[in-house]
């Protein structure tokens, strides 16, 4: 019998378990799932602040004369609109359009770039684009991810906890820029980036290092900032209407299908998937991932079928669903039939045998009020 | 930590007796397990439960659990405020009883766990 290999362990991993948290299996990784519960964990984001530990993330870097020009036939959305200390979601796809891993883009300087992947998909992900880059020409490709530990500040109060340990001024960085700099003494790289549809920032620093910063955060940010695990993540993330590769995206859907034609650079030149694109941009797509909300009790959960009502005959499933702890609605995600998936639509999604009915909703469920 | 007067089950329910009535909810310990419980779906007045077969499910944010009968008997009462406050059963687990029943089989009892015993398998 083969064993399962062991799970691998962040640099936080001893912090989590001295502190309580509920761990879970996660991509092979072993994480929190929660600290002092999910829902106090979500409110605490949308309320104050959360500190969460994502250092289960991948990082790739990608470098030399031609690294831009690799990227650019690598990922789906045109990197080259990125200056250095600026940061864009992309994708990788395949020829016919679907997800090997969605990814955060990092241009560290003209030549150089840092991907951020998801934990399972780091050695796939590392294989796809070393087999695709040996004829580009200058250019090669690094795995990095034990250089770096990741820890994510999320909510309105981020900046209050992270300021008072940095000479990075965090007000003057947009969303979605970075800055190298020193955190808690230690040298890191401070992004602003998330996953929880708040403000909030993403630090970089070396796995030594994350523990003297993970405390240090704490600190800082006293009642304003509450330590948060990878469940709070999740409900978090969907009800922002935020993609999780495995569940509402893989290598069987494509980002047309997804919704997610604004991480595809139309415009820019070739690129892997972007034939089987442009005819599905052209002429439609038979389904695609709508946002929907359960009108009775219930929570609709990945893999369960989805019915045309009162009619037979499965026609999607459900990839992602939870009950809201800040909306307190059950919310999902499905793949759906063009004419269901229109806002006010109607379908039933069968809950263990029971048919329980549901409605096309926009997406975000959830979308911060600007400041 | 587990009252003495409650009987337990190795599902982790547990049953508060008066007479040939008693009162079933799910442990302290379940509910850790669960984490934050958000829906909790049960029978109907009048439904007949079977010891140690499931009559209904509860739901948290992460996962669903089936709830298994303590004991045989028909559903008498149904406890309609866990359906705007479920959070009720993490707050106050021995308090927040699930569904009332007329026991059918008594003598089921006998072969639940006292709160000493029940303590000692979860601990293990």
């Amino acid at each position: 019998m083969d064993q399962p290999p062991p799970l691998k362990k962040t640099p936080l991993n001893s912090r989590h378990r001295a502190s309580g948290a509920k761990m879970v299996a996660f991509g092979g990784w072993d994480m929190p799932l929660e600290y002092s519960g999910i829902t106090a964990e979500h409110l605490a984001v949308r309320r104050t602040a959360g500190l969460f530990d994502v250092s289960h993330m991948g990082e790739l870097e990608i470098a030399g004369k031609d690294a831009l020009a690799a990227l650019q036939m690598l990922c789906s959305n045109d990197a080259s609109k990125l200056q250095p200390g600026q940061a864009q979601y992309s994708a990788l796809l395949t020829a016919q359009g679907t997800f090997v891993d969605d990814l955060v883009v990092y241009r560290l300087r003209s030549d150089h770039f840092l991907l951020v992947v998801n934990a399972a998909n780091i050695v796939k992900d590392y294989m796809w684009m070393a087999e695709r880059i040996a004829g580009v020409g200058d250019v090669v490709i690094m795995d990095a991810s034990s250089r770096y530990a990741l820890l994510s500040v999320q909510g309105p109060a981020a900046s209050r906890a992270v300021q008072p340990l940095t000479g990075v001024d965090l007000a003057s960085m947009p969303s979605y820029t970075f800055a190298h700099g020193e955190i808690a003494n230690v040298r890191g790289t401070i992004s602003r980036t998330g996953y929880t549809g708040e403000d909030g920032f993403e630090i970089f620093v070396p796995p030594q290092q994350a523990d003297r910063v993970w405390l240090a955060l704490l600190q800082s940010g006293g009642d304003e900032l509450t330590p948060c695990g990878l469940g709070a993540r999740d409900t978090l993330r969907l009800e922002a209407g935020l993609r999780l590769y495995g569940n509402d995206i893989d290598e069987t859907t494509t980002a047309v299908e997804a919704g997610l034609g604004w991480i595809v650079g139309w415009s820019k030149g070739d690129f892997i998937g972007a034939e089987a694109l442009r005819v599905q941009k052209a002429k439609g797509t038979s389904r695609k991932l709508a946002g929907f909300e359960l009108l009775d009790p219930g929570i609709a959960r990945p893999g369960y079928e989805v019915y045309a009502t009162n009619a037979d005959g499965s026609v999607g499933k459900v990839t992602s669903g939870t009950q809201t702890p800040t909306l307190k609605k059950s919310i999902g995600m499905a793949y759906l039939p063009q004419a269901n998936a229109t806002p006010g639509a109607e379908f039933d999604v069968d809950i263990r045998g029971r048919r329980t009915r549901a409605r096309v909703v926009p997406m975000p469920f959830y979308k911060r009020s600007s400041s | 930590m587990y009252p003495p007067s409650l009987k337990y089950t190795k599902d982790h329910e547990w049953l508060d007796l008066a007479g040939d009535r008693g009162k079933i909810g799910v442990t302290d310990y379940a509910q850790k397990q669960l984490g934050d419980v958000v829906f909790v779906d049960l029978p109907a007045v009048g439904t007949k439960i079977v010891q140690g077969q499931s009559f209904g499910t509860i739901e948290s944010v992460k996962a669903v659990s089936e709830l298994f009968a303590p004991v045989s008997g028909e559903v008498v009462d149904v406890n309609a405020s866990l359906k705007e406050k479920p959070e009720s059963v993490n707050a106050n687990p021995h308090g927040s009883w699930l569904i009332a029943v007329k026991l059918t089989k008594p003598d089921e009892v006998g072969g639940l766990l006292d709160a000493s015993q029940y303590t000692d398998l979860v601990k293990s």
